[in-house]
């Protein structure tokens, strides 16, 4: 049925170009000057018809799954769904969804069937009824648009105040991105804080988010303060910046300042190489390779090593960041003016005092906010944490042992079932709303400290 | 100009540059030179080797998944296995029983279980395959050439130490007696293992192929490009060539600037709550996976294409309007095209980042177990990364090769979409 | 040529001394020849001014007195500096002593983004000619004295250096590089960038700086060198195409081109 839909979106298009396109060469073989060029007559009708049937169709698509299911549910025998919570209610849905779709697991119940068929019905009808109303305002357009057709009609003027507002929407489609993030992750974390106290989350020093099975134990169980997931993450974080930054600055100051170019031209992309890397592939690399010769080395000293240490993620990160933040330095000290290093150099200081009492010192903004920036990705970081991290909050610091992330977290609530409404699931969310803020306000620090960084010696 | 306080040899103009003091001055420093450039030089080449490491890792452990062990076996099928009437309700375990007990004729049925062992669970429905296909052969022996199970597939590529003790290897000692007969016959074989990318996901390693997380990701990429191809080409010659100077212009472009710094699984929050929540999308479909690696793409490519579109002199620009172009007449038929190179290699890279990405992927589903090749982006399926995920967390041996190769699969995909970007970029590139 | 060298060789007479002495200097970048065979000599206590239309090698010339040549990678110098006698290319000889002994301030002010005090300290900190705290404070003093910038800041000595205005700023640069003590002092168009009662400044400087140090300034300005410098030698296409008294240059150039530059025919 979509796939009818676009062709006829595309048929008449077609048809709205060439008869408007028609319509003007017509006028101007009849000796009269055309404003605009026949073609851009065409254009006005195609995109007149093209642009409001396409935003019908996606809304449609949109739409019609969700009001669809809410007929059928809503038209299910009273009572069937009396005292079965969002759970149960949406795997309901899904079988009968799943046997609408023609998969049937077993003897389903026959109001299941019914529905299922009821379902199946309503979509029929819901294509034709698109169909129809798709005709009708493709219609609507070209007649309109065809009666737009004159000689004086300004067709390349209303052909770009289209495009200007098609360009325009997408660009605002990205304030729509952000917007929805926020919407989402506060609506799912207010519906989180209904059943959990924000102070609690806020200050609780306990995360044991496993709920128990049954309904009737959740006064008994659950804790969800959120302190020592963070003190996980920022325990990792520190990790993967002191390790990364050390190695990222003097592998920079060298590039900057002590490599040939025959060896900055190699040694740059090869560092790029490591960013490029899949994060879940330096996860893999953690758990393989880093964990286990961690472990070795500690029982070798005779210091006991968790299994999955924060030190592992933490180093495999810092690898991972090692590029990002030697770029980030290697452009802030090549934004020094060349005259500052002349000046140094002119007095006689060697290129190592040049970098250090003069160019770093310069360039100490710049790489402050590349350094905030590689903070902002440690912390929302996921897939090296997920695999090489460890699962269970605890109240410590030692990089020795087994810590979890604010990214581990969510990913372990919502992977598997989804209940929309357990204060496990939403938990997930909440965990969220932090991150996306303090990642939020770390970042626009950064971006700001970097632009006046540039701004400093443009 | 009087100085009283001023040290005797700074009294006079100049120094002795030639003093032992100023000589062992000018040695010091010398050293924290070579020092710092030693310093830098050891971070550099330990981020290589770091490189080095990882890429040598998963080389030495994926390149023993690009094999996989066989065994070729001819299997006698017996009408009282087999009913002629229905062949493919057969008891095809016991066809197989059959004929590992012919190679092992004085194995005892004990014996003979471990001894089915040896073959791929497969081998059953290989069997019955050929004879559904072909009923007269039942009565007749059918030669085929089958994966050996995971144990023995290690065995073979010499992954099991033999002479530790028993109690530590997951084969006994008899067990590996029979797989070492088994190759002084000559049944055993190791063909390159087009499986790995040909077959679909399988509980069993040595059946595990990645051809539906390869459609996955495929579907997942294609969608990504439809949609934050034309948005981020829109929205950056809005935002380059239109876009007035006004509040709007800079609430989008902060906007588009902290979203590429947004963690990615924040947009899998994003499409979980919105697209599967909200929409009810199905769960695991690559279209939903496509959309939320669009909405990650997008400011990338709306920040490569500006570049893109910046880099293009004005003078190009004032040359067109000059002969009475209008502005978007300008834009479309001489910025874009001469920065259409640029914005294909930002959006190239875009999308081999969106390759890579796993964390959103999970939140939407993306990481059941399917084992099928999805047919439409509509169906649930894995994605490359979302796979070497799964696989990196299954106990057997033989994923962690098969992990391993997944990821020298998923690395050739990104040099290959690289290498393209920087052809173009080499090829096309103006200097202005 | 030759009659050039003649000439200067025959003017170096009583109480004055060639400081810095230069035979057949080329300058090569990459293929390019930037300087044929200059050969010069420059007095103690003198001002010897380099002038010439842009692009004719001045500055150039200038740079290869303190070797700041050597930090642009494809650049190659031939022919013999003596500092004193001293091959200052020989193998032995650290260029990081030796633009201590040769200072250089250059067209832009490009202090430091640090005090003032620590701008002027740089220097004599990193050669290791003070050892404590009161030796610093002195020598900065006499720098700052020296670079008549001393009652402008002695009351704002942690201020930024970026802080202070252009002229004060290039006085400032003059200050650091004389605080090392200098034997020469290298100037490449130090007032380019400065409105002019910066300039008079500047020049009033260079003229008290000329009893101590032996000064050599390139500029784009014939009346600046006319007022600032004893010596000229003017630059033409990478040549040195006339060296002498700055008085007999501009009112009795001996070449042509040095004659159609002054009045202006060429630049």
């Amino acid at each position: 049925m979509i796939a009818i839909a676009f062709l006829m979106l595309f048929l008449a298009s077609i048809t709205g170009y060439l008869v408007n396109r028609q319509a003007a060469l017509a006028i101007r073989s009849g000796g009269t000057r055309l404003h605009s060029l026949a073609g851009f007559h065409g254009l006005y009708s195609l995109l007149l018809i093209m642009v409001p049937a396409l935003l019908l169709i996606l809304l449609w698509l949109v739409l019609q799954p969700v009001v669809i299911e809410r007929m059928v549910m809503n038209g299910l025998p009273a009572g069937t769904l009396e005292g079965l919570d969002s759970g149960a209610v949406q795997l309901i849905q899904a079988e009968i969804r799943s046997i609408a779709g023609g998969r049937v697991f077993g003897t389903p119940d026959p109001w299941k069937l019914e529905a299922a068929e009821r379902m199946n019905s309503l979509q029929g009808r819901a294509g034709w009824l698109l169909l129809t109303v798709l005709t009708g305002l493709m219609a609507a357009a070209l007649v309109f648009s065809r009666s737009r057709v004159s000689a004086e009609f300004r067709a390349r003027q209303g052909v770009e105040r289209i495009v200007l507002g098609l360009m325009l929407s997408c660009a605002v489609v990205a304030i729509f991105v952000t917007v929805g993030i926020v919407l989402s992750l506060v609506f799912e974390s207010l519906r989180f804080f209904s059943m959990v106290p924000v102070t609690e989350f806020l200050f609780g020093t306990r995360w044991e988010p496993q709920m128990p099975i049954r309904a009737d134990q959740v006064a008994a169980e659950g804790a969800f303060g959120w302190i020592p997931v963070l003190l996980g993450t920022l325990v990792i974080t520190v990790v993967a910046i002191t390790i990364s930054v050390p190695i990222g600055l003097m592998s920079a100051i060298y590039l900057n300042e002590f490599a040939s170019t025959r060896f900055r031209a190699v040694a740059k992309p090869i560092l790029e190489i490591l960013a490029g890397i899949p994060t879940v592939v330096y996860g893999f690399f953690a758990i393989l390779t880093v964990a286990p010769a961690l472990r070795a080395a500690g029982a070798a000293l005779g210091i006991p090593v968790a299994p999955n240490t924060a030190l592992a993620a933490g180093g495999v990160m810092a690898i991972m960041l090692i590029p990002f933040i030697s770029s980030f330095a290697d452009d802030a000290l090549a934004a020094v003016p060349r005259s500052l290093r002349d000046g140094s150099l002119a007095l006689g200081a060697t290129r190592s005092e040049t970098v250090t009492k003069v160019l770093f010192p310069a360039a100490i903004p710049g790489i402050a906010g590349g350094v905030l920036l590689a903070v902002s990705r440690a912390i929302g970081e996921t897939m090296i944490v997920v695999m090489a991290a460890g699962l269970m909050a605890s109240m410590t610091i030692n990089p020795l042992d087994s810590v979890t992330t604010i990214t581990v977290q969510i990913v372990t609530l919502l992977v598997g079932d989804t209940e929309f409404d357990s204060p496990k699931t939403l938990a997930a969310f909440a965990l969220g709303l932090m991150l996306f803020l303090v990642t939020l306000a770390i970042n626009i620090l950064a971006l700001r400290i970097v632009r006046k960084y540039r701004e400093l010696y443009d | 100009m009087t100085q009283t306080d001023l040290p005797a040899d700074l009294q006079s103009r100049g120094h002795d540059w030639a003093s032992p003091r100023a000589r062992a001055n000018v040695a010091r420093r010398r050293r924290s030179e070579t020092v710092l450039r030693v310093v830098g030089l050891g971070a550099i080449l330990l981020a290589f080797l770091m490189l080095g490491i990882l890429l040598w890792t998963l080389i030495s452990q994926g390149s023993l998944a690009f094999r996989q062990t066989h065994i070729t076996l001819n299997v006698p099928v017996a009408a009282e296995h087999v009913d002629p009437a229905d062949p493919a309700k057969g008891n095809y375990r016991r066809v197989i029983a059959a004929a590992m007990s012919e190679t092992f004729p004085e194995a005892d049925t004990t014996e003979q279980r471990a001894l089915s062992k040896i073959l791929s669970n497969q081998a059953q429905f290989v069997v019955r395959d050929k004879v559904v296909a072909d009923p007269g052969l039942i009565g007749n022996e059918v030669r085929i050439r089958v994966p050996v199970s995971d144990p023995y597939d290690q065995l073979a590529k010499g992954q099991v130490d033999t002479t530790s003790a028993a109690e530590t290897r997951r084969l006994s000692d008899v067990e590996i007696a029979n797989f070492r007969a088994l190759e002084e016959q000559g049944l055993i074989s190791k063909p390159l293992n087009w499986a790995l990318v040909t077959a679909n996901d399988s509980r069993f390693p040595e059946l595990a192929g990645l051809k539906g997380a390869i459609v996955g990701s495929a579907y997942a990429l294609l969608i990504c490009f439809l949609i934050s191809f034309p948005l981020g080409i829109g929205a950056a010659i809005y935002l380059e060539e239109f876009a007035p100077r006004n509040r709007l212009s800079d609430v989008i472009e902060v906007n588009i600037n902290n979203l590429a710094a947004v963690p990615s699984i924040v947009f899998g929050l994003l499409a979980l709550a919105v697209f599967l929540g909200w929409f009810g999308m199905p769960r695991g479909a690559p279209f939903v996976g496509g959309l939320t690696l669009a909405l990650m793409t997008l400011p990338t490519i709306i920040i490569a294409a500006r570049n893109a579109l910046k880099a293009v002199p004005p003078s190009i620009r004032e040359a067109a309007l000059g002969v009475g172009a209008s502005k978007q007449q300008v834009v479309f038929g001489h910025v874009l095209p001469l920065a259409m190179p640029g914005i294909l290699t930002g959006t190239i890279i875009g999308l081999a980042q969106a390759l890579g990405e796993t964390a959103p992927l999970l939140l939407i589903g993306m990481n059941a177990f399917v084992t099928s090749t999805p047919a439409t982006p509509f169906d649930a399926s894995t994605a490359l990364p979302t796979q070497i995920f799964i696989w990196a967390d299954s106990p057997e041996r033989g994923f962690t090769s098969r992990t391993s190769a997944a990821i020298l699969v998923l690395l050739g995909f990104l040099v290959m979409m690289n290498a393209l970007a920087i052809f173009l970029r080499n090829r096309f590139e103006r200097r202005w | 040529m030759m009659n050039v060298m003649t000439r200067t060789e025959a003017e170096v007479g009583a109480g004055e001394q060639i400081k810095v002495e230069a035979r057949d200097v080329n300058v090569f970048y990459g293929d390019k020849q930037a300087i044929r065979d200059v050969s010069v000599d420059i007095l103690d206590r003198t001002v010897t001014a380099f002038i010439g239309p842009s692009g004719c090698g001045k500055s150039t010339f200038l740079r290869c007195i303190n070797r700041m040549n050597d930090t642009i990678d494809s650049s190659r110098v031939s022919g013999l500096i003596t500092l004193d006698g001293q091959d200052i290319y020989a193998r032995d000889l650290d260029p990081v002593q030796l633009r201590a002994r040769v200072g250089m301030v250059f067209q832009k002010p490009n202090p430091f983004p640090k005090s003032i005090y620590d701008n002027v300290a740089y220097g004599p900190r990193i050669h290791g000619l003070v050892r404590d705290k009161a030796e610093t404070d002195a020598v900065v003093e006499r720098a700052l004295r020296d670079a008549a910038l001393w009652d402008e800041v002695r009351d704002r000595l942690q201020e930024p250096g970026t802080s202070l205005s252009g002229g004060q700023q290039q006085r400032l640069c003059i200050a650091r590089a004389v605080a090392t003590q200098p034997e020469v002092l290298l100037m490449d168009e130090p007032c380019s960038a400065l409105d002019p009662i910066a300039t008079a400044q500047v020049e009033e400087l260079i003229d008290a700086l000329r009893q101590e140090f032996s000064v050599v300034i390139v500029t784009h300005s014939m009346q600046q060198a006319a007022r600032v410098s004893q010596k000229t030698a003017f630059f033409h296409l990478g040549n040195l195409v006339e060296f002498g008294d700055t008085d007999d240059i501009f009112t009795r150039p001996k070449d042509p081109r040095t004659e159609s530059y002054i009045s202006g025919r060429i630049g």
